[in-house]
């Protein structure tokens, strides 16, 4: 059974705005899924309807098996919730707020957890400050220590790199795989690519209200993944030679390099042929080099195909 | 019931009010000594017995209840309206709660301090009076009734308001009319005949009257009428949360 089940879930607001399209994903237990889509996509709605902070106009979430509508007690319990935003008390004390989220979610005072928590993401020593007094990336590890201070199942991370320094990212990062490792289900959305490339299991693309696309990181990246062969000439060439014309080459950086596109997923990639033909041009090779292409290029292709579409 | 998250939205709010207490403390004693200055020493002393009690000490279940009410309403208004402000209600609208956890937690620290306000301007009452309390169980009762009530009261104006000045709109021009012109100051039978009768449309008459027959068993309606008037305020606030919390209006989309 997956952790979190979103069955054809639809979110129009007041407004008339459709913000999620009959959307359906699953999430197993464990794994890092990386919701990536442009802003407005509808990812933070999605997330919202599954928090519990706006209620779905059509369809079925379950979180654990239970139904966050009918069951919300059961299915909120077992989730934790860092907002894209840096919403907290300016008056009150970390240590506090903190204590108020574990309350909150009905479980049992447990100050050794807590200082658990707060080392780990070096609150420790800011226990007793006022929120106004810390930094941005400071503020943001609270809502991260408010999120785990009731030891959720399944964690929602919303952009939590979004705006925060490299040291703040990187300890992120770590937190994440940390929290991997005991079991917890990770959902972050983002705009990084790199980001989702780093650390997600799996990828779902969200656009206008609708999941385009959920599948394995790496095989996203080899289902989709196009390569490219630079092949840098010991001198620069002003026109293809007549026998490389119709191979679809590409002329770059003043004529010292020639690309060439091809499918790893193809029987034949047609590069021996292709270097044979080009010494047998004349030309004489320098370099050869191959390039992945980055999940960014398929996202960017995705989105932009949807839109063709539309 | 989840008796934890109660505890904690308790403890949390409980703590905005002693971080403050000294404000909490002296502005009340105060405000309540100047009532005296100004009623009951400078008028009062024009004045010989309202009802067999001397005016000074008339007016002091008055005084309680005009603090109490406003307290109660700008605690409970302040405390739901404050997460909705700076953004932190998103905790309580993903946390295992219902409607009535939440109630029970806010409500319930605002009629605290409203309940330790009260309290204080009694003690400072007897500083200037001599006071004798006739019921003092249905005293208790009739203030922590009221301390409840409002600030249930308070809760709905919290989550209908939209800014801050709506925030102040409803005590600043319902509130504190209501409970001028209710009789803290003076006996409805004081009035002339026709303004007897309006007064009687004010609910805040029976609040004070039934309060002010707890310390001196002299009321201007009885005190069963005041019984069901605030009890049947306090369901009608019971009743507008509930249907709040099942449509999320104003608080979730």
């Amino acid at each position: 059974m997956p952790m979190v089940e979103i069955s054809n879930v639809r979110k129009a607001y007041a407004s008339g705005f459709e913000a999620l399209k009959g959307a359906s994903l699953d999430i197993h237990e464990g794994e890092i899924l990386a919701l990536l889509g442009p802003n407005g996509a509808g990812k933070t709605t999605l997330i919202s309807t599954i928090c519990g902070i706006t209620q779905p106009t059509s369809g079925t979430i379950t979180v654990g098996g239970h139904d966050v509508v009918t069951d919300y007690r059961g299915a909120r319990s077992l989730v934790g919730l860092v907002p894209q935003e840096i919403n907290l008390e300016p008056f009150e004390r970390v240590i506090n707020t903190v204590r108020f989220s574990r309350g909150l979610f009905g479980k049992p005072k447990d100050d050794a957890l807590l200082e658990r928590i707060l080392r780990q993401l070096s609150l420790w020593d800011k226990r007793d400050n006022r929120i106004m007094e810390l930094s941005g990336g400071m503020k943001r590890r609270v809502l991260i220590a408010k999120a785990l201070a009731h030891e959720p199942r399944v964690l929602f991370l919303d952009e939590p790199t979004a705006g925060v320094d490299v040291e703040l990212r990187r300890d992120m990062w770590e937190i994440v795989a940390g929290l991997k490792e005991a079991g917890v289900t990770i959902i972050l959305t983002t705009h990084y690519i790199e980001e989702a490339e780093a650390i997600a299991d799996r990828i779902a693309v969200i656009n206008k209200g609708e999941i385009l696309l959920v599948e394995e990181k790496s095989a996203l990246m080899t289902r989709l993944g196009q390569k490219e062969l630079r092949i840098e000439l010991h001198d620069p060439v002003d026109a293809l030679p007549e026998a490389l014309a119709d191979r679809g080459l590409r002329i770059e950086e003043d004529g010292q390099v020639l690309v060439y596109s091809y499918d790893t997923a193809q029987d034949r990639t047609g590069i021996a042929t292709l270097i044979r033909e080009v010494s047998e041009a004349g030309l004489v090779l320098r370099d050869l080099q191959t390039r992945q292409n980055s999940l960014e290029d398929i996202f960017v292709g995705l989105v932009s195909k949807q839109e063709d579409a539309a | 019931m989840n008796w934890q998250a109660i505890r904690a939205i308790y403890v949390f709010e409980m703590s905005r009010f002693f971080r403050t207490l000294l404000q909490s403390f002296v502005s009340p004693v105060i405000s309540t000594s100047l009532y005296f200055v100004v009623f009951g020493a400078a008028i009062g002393s024009r004045i010989d017995q309202v009802e067999g009690v001397s005016y000074g000490a008339f007016i002091v279940p008055g005084l309680i209840m005009l603090s109490v009410m406003t307290q109660a309403i700008s605690n409970a208004s302040f405390g739901i309206y404050f997460p909705k402000f700076i953004g932190t209600i998103y905790e309580l609208l993903s946390a295992p709660i219902n409607f009535l956890e939440i109630v029970l937690g806010y409500v319930g620290a605002a009629a605290t301090k409203a309940l330790f306000i009260g309290l204080v301007i009694l003690g400072t009452s007897a500083l200037f009076v001599d006071l004798s309390i006739q019921h003092p169980l249905a005293m208790l009762a009739f203030l922590v009734l009221t301390c409840l009530s409002f600030a249930l009261f308070g809760f709905i104006i919290g989550i209908w308001a939209g800014n801050f000045e709506q925030l102040q709109l409803i005590p600043l021009l319902v509130v504190t009319p209501l409970v001028f012109l209710g009789g803290s100051f003076y006996s409805i039978s004081m009035l002339p005949p026709v303004w007897q009768t309006i007064s009687f449309f004010n609910p805040v008459v029976y609040l004070v009257s039934g309060f002010r027959w707890s310390f001196f068993g002299v009321a201007d309606v009885p005190i069963g009428l005041s019984l069901l008037a605030i009890a049947g305020f306090t369901l009608l606030c019971l009743a507008i949360i509930w249907w709040i919390f099942k449509t999320g209006w104003r608080i979730r989309q």
